[in-house]
């Protein structure tokens, strides 16, 4: 039997398999070159930026949980003005597309990073952030109210003619609500789950472990919850989903296209395992060729009920 | 490099506090003192994340047949805090574990004209060792080492035989001195006017300690600082901590990880 086919395609970028890594989990790419082979995964996204720099928040930031991790970085960042400088003349080493996360304060904001990416021939593609839960004023409410979504998503839309992704919190009553606005407003896809608000104690001192006292969960811990979200929004939306949430195994990634997934990211994992990306890739191949499928689009949304 | 280490050995130094030894590519002899590793203690989610140890010893035994090769080692002094630890401290001769090492920025060896004075407490005495090992043959070395009581202050026989002054202070008298060993080290500090540099690893008190010194004397110092972080290769900004320019509007994090985890005290933001 030949190689499977294991491409897809979001909003217009071809990526040669599903596999992309989650914003905030793999810094520019450059950090984990030496560990896993760029060439062999799907899309780097790269982590959430801002116009100015941004410090984030105070220490502690993270803390491992029962398969999984919470953390409150805050969205520190370099600012574009650095990221265009110093990390965008990596990007152009690597063939893989690199798509550029980014987040705003005000719809304006949003519109001026849009703005400036789109003339940058190394970002394939921008994911909007605005579902961010750690900073006050960092996209909690443009990713918790579908009125706020539509109109930084219609504002990033004209501000641009690369692909736009909008990112999905899944701290709302409602994911498709959400889902629905972002595809009025024209994003040409979407990505979810972002990570889960939660907390930890620490009995000994009764004080909150981050000090940020909540964080975003991540990591195994929240893939049932991210599946069921990812068949919610696929049955709902035409436009393309992205799966996100928990993702560790090319089982994970497969379950994820079954639910409705034209693509996965990987996040918590590459933590762990630098190159989880690419190995989660090969995992899918290898099911493929067990399997006797000979593409892998033919699982994207095959769930069946 | 990532790599599928084969435990040698996994002893209780101390009560809680275990010494391991590891099998280690060739390539990993050229690691700089002070750097650190990320152990996956287990290939399972719980726990999830790596834990970062500072190298306490990195060798290579000679094979004593010829047409044999020689084999590389690597050294973990480890104290038993959490999941993590605790799994790491069940292993035994043949288990496994794999590595992401060496990771960030090590100890600057400085001028060997200089006295070095090491000062560690409790488990941060762990990357002193193989900084003394490097130290030793090129300049004077003395090594102060604190803890709470006498089953904190570990490996002193092994400094000693490098040929390393050793000084113990402990906070209730069950060795050496009785007191923090911060003050011990002041009074070998300003005993005398030649320049020394200070290397201390240990808790954040006695490091703020030591850097007031090294501030009030003018001396060089270097600190290596322990923190809590998710990948080790920075990408997670889980164990950030303020430099000397941090403010919020300018800020100026640096990553434990890979900008550290050795700074110069000057460089950081001690308040």
């Amino acid at each position: 039997m030949n190689r499977p086919d294991l491409s897809v395609e979001i909003a217009g970028i071809k990526l040669r398999n599903p596999v992309m890594t989650a914003s905030g989990t793999f810094g520019y790419g450059e950090e984990f070159a030496e560990y896993v082979d760029l060439e062999q995964i799907g899309a780097i996204i790269t982590k959430g930026l801002s116009l100015k720099p941004k410090a984030g928040n105070p220490t502690p930031r993270i803390q491992e949980t029962t398969g999984g991790m919470l953390n409150a970085i805050g969205l520190q960042n370099v600012g574009i003005d650095a990221f265009l400088e110093k990390k965008v003349p990596f990007l152009r080493t690597v063939s893989t597309p690199a798509i550029v996360n980014f987040f705003g304060n005000t719809v304006e904001e949003y519109a001026e990073l849009a703005e400036r990416l789109d003339k940058i021939p190394e970002v394939a593609g921008m994911e909007i952030n605005i579902s961010c839960p750690n900073v006050k004023h960092g996209g909690i409410v443009f990713g918790t109210e579908p009125k706020a979504a539509y109109s930084v998503v219609k504002a990033v839309r004209e501000a641009t003619i690369k692909p736009v992704i909008v990112k999905l919190s899944p701290n709302v009553t409602d994911i498709v609500e959400m889902a629905w606005a972002c595809a009025d407003a024209e994003a040409d896809a979407l990505s979810l789950i972002n990570t889960l608000t939660g907390m930890a104690i620490d009995l000994k001192t009764r004080r909150p472990i981050l000090a940020n006292v909540t964080g975003g969960l991540s990591g195994p811990a929240v893939k049932p919850v991210a599946l069921r979200m990812v068949w919610q929004v696929a049955k709902a939306v035409k436009i393309p989903v992205i799966g996100i949430g928990g993702i560790m195994t090319g089982t994970d990634a497969l379950e994820f296209m079954l639910a409705g997934a034209t693509a996965v990211q990987v996040g918590t994992a590459n933590f762990l395992d630098p190159a989880a990306s690419e190995r989660i890739a090969r995992e899918m191949e290898q099911y493929l060729v067990e399997s006797g499928i000979s593409d892998v689009k033919e699982l994207i949304g095959a769930l069946q009920v | 490099m990532q790599f599928r280490a084969t435990i040698i050995s996994n002893q209780e130094v101390s009560p809680g506090y275990f010494r391991m030894r590891i099998t280690a590519p060739p390539e990993l002899a050229g690691a700089q003192p002070g750097q650190f590793v990320m152990v996956r203690v287990r290939d399972a989610i719980d726990p999830l994340l790596r834990r970062p140890f500072g190298i306490f010893d990195v060798g290579t035994v000679l094979s004593e047949y010829p047409g044999c090769s020689s084999a590389t080692y690597l050294e973990l002094l480890y104290k038993v805090v959490g999941k993590g630890t605790e799994a790491l401290s069940t292993y035994h001769h043949g288990d496994h574990v794999d590595i992401i090492a060496p990771l960030g920025t090590g100890f600057d060896l400085g001028a060997p004209e200089e006295e070095k004075i090491l000062v560690g407490g409790g488990i941060g005495i762990a990357p002193l060792y193989y900084l003394a090992k490097s130290l030793v043959e090129r300049s004077r070395v003395r090594f102060f080492l604190g803890g709470r009581t006498r089953d904190d202050i570990l490996c002193v026989t092994e400094f000693e035989r490098l040929g390393v002054e050793t000084y113990v202070a402990t906070d209730d008298g069950t060795l050496g001195d009785r007191g923090l060993v911060t003050e011990v080290m002041e009074r070998h500090i300003r005993e005398d006017g030649r320049k020394k540099t200070i290397y201390a690893c240990g808790p954040m008190p006695m490091l703020k300690a030591v850097a007031e010194i090294a501030r009030q004397t003018g001396t060089h110092c270097q600190v290596s600082l322990e923190a809590y972080m998710a990948c080790g290769m920075g990408a997670c900004l889980g164990c950030v901590v303020k430099g000397k320019d941090h403010a919020d509007e300018t800020p100026d994090y640096r990553c434990v990880c890979k900008d550290g985890p050795v700074f110069a005290f000057d460089q950081l933001m001690w308040v």
